[in-house]
């Protein structure tokens, strides 16, 4: 027993420093506040429109990616590894970004609208709760498919070779295979999106179309930019956390670690589903997935390409700065994530710990870290390692509800064998942990570094106005009037943190020995 | 220990300062250090004549400065917004400017002895007109005409300056009639932006017909890009008014230097190249401040502007206002 508790330590002190920068800062402000302040009558409804839109948005999230992950998982064609790595991109896109690139499919004058036109249909308006969901589920989609494909990778090919020779067709292989892997994966991904969601801010505002689409995350900036009513932007925040906590209970009671036991990792011979109709399912969902998230990529493309010539020196500049704090901030992400991922199977606080980041508000994160560093430090001086720390923190729970499905199936299949070889500590993870979790550890680690490209939320309170990155560079080109140069740094930002998630997806797929 | 070192390195990579002189610390918005800010030609012009270094702190400066209290580290503080004034002053920690405002060519009188203007312009909708064939001639036709007239972005009051000035310009007009004025351009409000940028996008991406922003918005497009097609609809019943403000800090350890920045401010050297950094109108204005294509822009006939206690009492009401035309 006790190399088991020694096997704790690190995952202790990774949970203990998180929940200690999303509580302790949260309670600066409570204190600088006086307390916590009263709600008003319209964060009631901000509050409910955040819930239901989050619930929706995820829900059909998920519904989409079953279809879309079964076609990816079941057919082989030229060109499906890159492509499947390209449908991750939405998730990675800075959002205004993303945003720009949706107008351009679904705005007034976008494609859809344009050949809607041209049949003489009626025009459709991207502007209002369905166009957050319409984006919330661009943004999701992708995290969702990942995580059923995932799912579908690790059922071992002897299971489905024997449902192949027992004649399964479509209905027995959902009954017997997917649908158990699906109740270890599905609400996992669910509660990601739900609480991505939660804390929409400029998708909700932008394609809101009004006040009538609040989130309780608007309400904090306006509690905390313009009423300066710091006790309210408490209470405000508090409330994020405690959904976060009470979704991540629900959802761990319909989970189930469901295991199909240890294969050999042979290759699968025959992908199931052969008949013509299922083909022809396949080959549609496919399409329409790929027409989905790929066509408002190509539309930034289009958009930012010509003025990426036009673009001043200090962009590479803000580029390489950019790109240090990716790298370094990932690998702190990944130091918290693989301690807490392991452990969180046994130990439900390592999952609440690495979850919390997400309900967290960013403002009010900045905000507290910035009362507390003030009071032993010139925080401008600070502004890199709280930019680094709040971005590891941020997509941490990403890494984690990634890496979660995959730990909870390898320690169902191996611990024993494990144990029997007395396979521990350094071997363990050499050996063990880190080929089989090869696959998902290259995309959580390609998701963290991808969000550290494109995250500024906190830095705006320590910022010194000299270190420029990116993202703030292409505001301030837009809030220049520059809106070419910002749209060509858009396509650089974008080509850059894909290009830095496809290399981490890919090398995690190589590593993958199976 | 590799971590440790890089971020070592991170740190060591922001400027240190390691010369003699006196450094005057000036909080300013996010926008105003980027080079295509007016931060870099005020930071050189000052440093030119003070012996002194200039230091920028970019970020939320209201924000920043009441969280900090009596131990901010500014001297100086510059591009606060008017809705902020009220708060700003509350907090006791600024100190008078001893600036002669008659000196001030505005619109409107200017005599707060605190707050010192040094750039202004008015809100205004923007459009192309070579796209719209019937701009409104004023507000009350922008109002009456059909729903499907023209699509407008403009920014939420919550989040945004400008959004809140648009609250306020539609008080200015129409008083106590503002809920019913806005319930008729709520269905030509084609989405509302958290901030200025995003909205204004939209409008050059073509995907919006008219934009709020500001009277001075097409002199960009004139000057920097020689395109004469954005122009502003200026409407009869009067625009409002918006400026940016500087002040100086009651608890800076370099008064000299506050008091010798803030008359800097209105020197020919600052006021001079406002209108190109800052695409607005300098709070002063002689000869040979304004382009060609700036001083050719046409001039609202009537300017509004509420006092910081008439705009803070009617904030909370026009909001609710708003909200309740706008919620779908």
């Amino acid at each position: 027993m006790g190399s088991g508790a020694r096997a704790l330590i690190w995952p202790a002190l990774a949970a203990a420093l998180v929940a200690a920068l999303v509580l302790v800062p949260l309670g600066a402000v409570t204190i600088r506040a006086g307390g916590f302040g009263g709600l008003r009558g319209g964060d009631l409804s901000a509050l409910w429109f955040t819930l239901w839109q989050a619930a929706v948005s995820a829900m059909l999230s998920c519904l989409l990616a079953l279809p879309v992950a079964r076609a990816l998982f079941r057919r082989r064609f030229a060109g499906r590894g890159p492509l499947i790595s390209l449908l991750g991109a939405p998730f990675i896109l800075p959002t205004v970004v993303a945003v720009m690139g949706l107008i351009a499919v679904f705005g007034r004058r976008g494609m859809v609208n344009a050949a809607l036109g041209g049949f003489g249909l009626p025009e459709f308006s991207i502007y209002g709760a369905h166009g957050v969901i319409v984006a919330h589920v661009f943004f999701n989609l992708p995290l969702a498919t990942r995580m059923v494909l995932h799912g579908w990778q690790s059922i071992p090919s002897e299971r489905l070779r024997l449902a192949a020779s027992l004649d399964f067709g479509p209905h027995e292989i959902q009954r017997h295979l997917e649908w158990p892997m699906l109740r270890s994966v599905l609400p996992g991904a669910f509660l990601a999106i739900f609480l991505v969601c939660l804390t929409s801010f400029a998708v909700a505002l932008i394609l809101g179309g009004g006040p009538g689409a609040t989130t309780v995350e608007v309400a904090i900036y306006q509690a905390f930019r313009f009423d300066f009513d710091l006790g309210r932007a408490a209470s405000l925040a508090l409330v994020q956390v405690a959904i976060c906590v009470a979704a991540l209970t629900l959802t761990a009671r319909i989970t189930r670690g469901e295991s199909f036991g240890a294969g050999l990792d042979r290759p699968l011979a025959t992908p199931l589903g052969q008949g013509a109709l299922l083909r022809m399912q396949d080959g549609l969902a496919i399409l329409l997935a790929t027409a989905f998230l790929l066509l408002p990529i190509g539309a930034i493309v289009v958009r930012g390409l010509p003025a990426l010539a036009d673009l001043p020196p200090s962009i590479w500049a803000a580029t390489r700065i950019s790109l240090t704090l990716a790298t370094v901030s990932t690998l702190l992400t990944l130091a918290l994530a693989l301690p807490l991922a392991l452990a969180a199977p046994r130990r439900r606080w390592a999952e609440t710990a690495a979850m919390l980041p997400m309900a967290a508000s960013a403002l009010v994160i900045g905000t507290g870290l910035f009362l507390i560093a003030r009071a032993f430090v010139n925080p401008t001086s600070l502004t890199l390692p709280v930019t680094l720390i709040a971005n590891a923190t941020l997509s941490l729970p990403f890494a984690v509800r990634i890496l979660l499905p995959e730990v909870r199936t390898l320690q169902n299949d191996y611990d024993r064998l494990a144990a029997s070889l007395g396979l521990s500590g350094f071997a363990r993870l050499r050996y063990l942990t880190l080929p089989r979790l090869a696959r998902p550890l290259g995309f959580s680690t390609g998701i963290a570094a991808a969000f550290s490209m494109g995250d500024l939320g906190v830095i705006t309170l320590f910022s010194d106005g000299r270190t420029q990155t990116l993202p703030l560079a292409l505001f301030q080109l837009m809030g220049a009037y520059r809106m070419d140069q910002a749209a060509a740094a858009a396509c650089l930002l974008m080509a850059l943190t894909f290009a830095l998630f496809w290399a981490c997806d890919r090398i995690g797929h190589h590593a993958d020995p199976r | 220990m590799k971590k440790t070192l890089m971020l070592a390195g991170l740190l060591a990579a922001s400027p240190a300062l390691a010369d003699e002189k006196p450094v005057l610390t000036v909080y300013a918005p996010e926008y105003f250090t980027s080079e295509w800010g007016p931060g870099p030609a005020i930071e050189k012009g000052f440093e030119a004549v003070c012996a002194c270094d200039l230091q920028f702190v970019a970020g939320d400066v209201l924000p920043r400065v009441l969280l900090e209290g009596d131990k901010t580290e500014a001297d100086v503080v510059i591009g606060l917004n008017t809705d902020v004034l009220a708060r700003a002053r509350a907090t006791g920690l600024f100190a008078p400017h001893n600036e002669d405002t008659s000196a001030l060519t505005l619109p409107i009188a200017w005599n707060d002895d605190t707050f010192l203007p040094f750039n202004w312009s008015e809100t205004a909708f923007i459009y192309d007109k070579t796209k719209l064939a019937n701009p409104p001639a004023s507000f009350q036709e922008l109002l009456d005409a059909p729903d499907d007239a023209y699509k407008i972005a403009i920014q939420d009051p919550r989040s945004s300056i400008s959004g809140l000035a648009l609250l306020l310009w539609v008080k200015s007009v129409y008083g106590d009639k503002a809920g019913e004025a806005w319930a008729k351009l709520a269905p030509k409000i084609l989405t509302v932006t958290p901030g200025w940028s995003e909205a204004y996008g939209l409008f050059t991406d073509g995907e919006a017909d008219m934009v709020l922003s500001f009277t001075t918005s097409p002199a960009y497009h004139i000057i920097a890009e020689e395109d004469d097609t954005k122009v502003a609809a200026i409407f009869p019943e009067g625009h409002y008014f918006m400026t940016e403000v500087a002040a100086q800090m009651k608890t800076t350890d370099t008064p000299e230097l506050a008091q010798s920045f803030m008359d800097y401010i209105l020197s020919e050297a600052f006021q001079g190249m406002i209108a190109m950094a800052n695409w607005s109108y300098p709070a002063v204005i002689k000869e040979g401040f304004l382009p060609e294509g700036f001083a050719a822009l046409p001039r609202p006939e009537k300017t509004f502007f509420y006092t910081e206690d008439e705009a803070e009492a009617l904030r909370v009401p026009a909001l609710a206002e708003w909200e309740a035309a706008l919620a779908h």
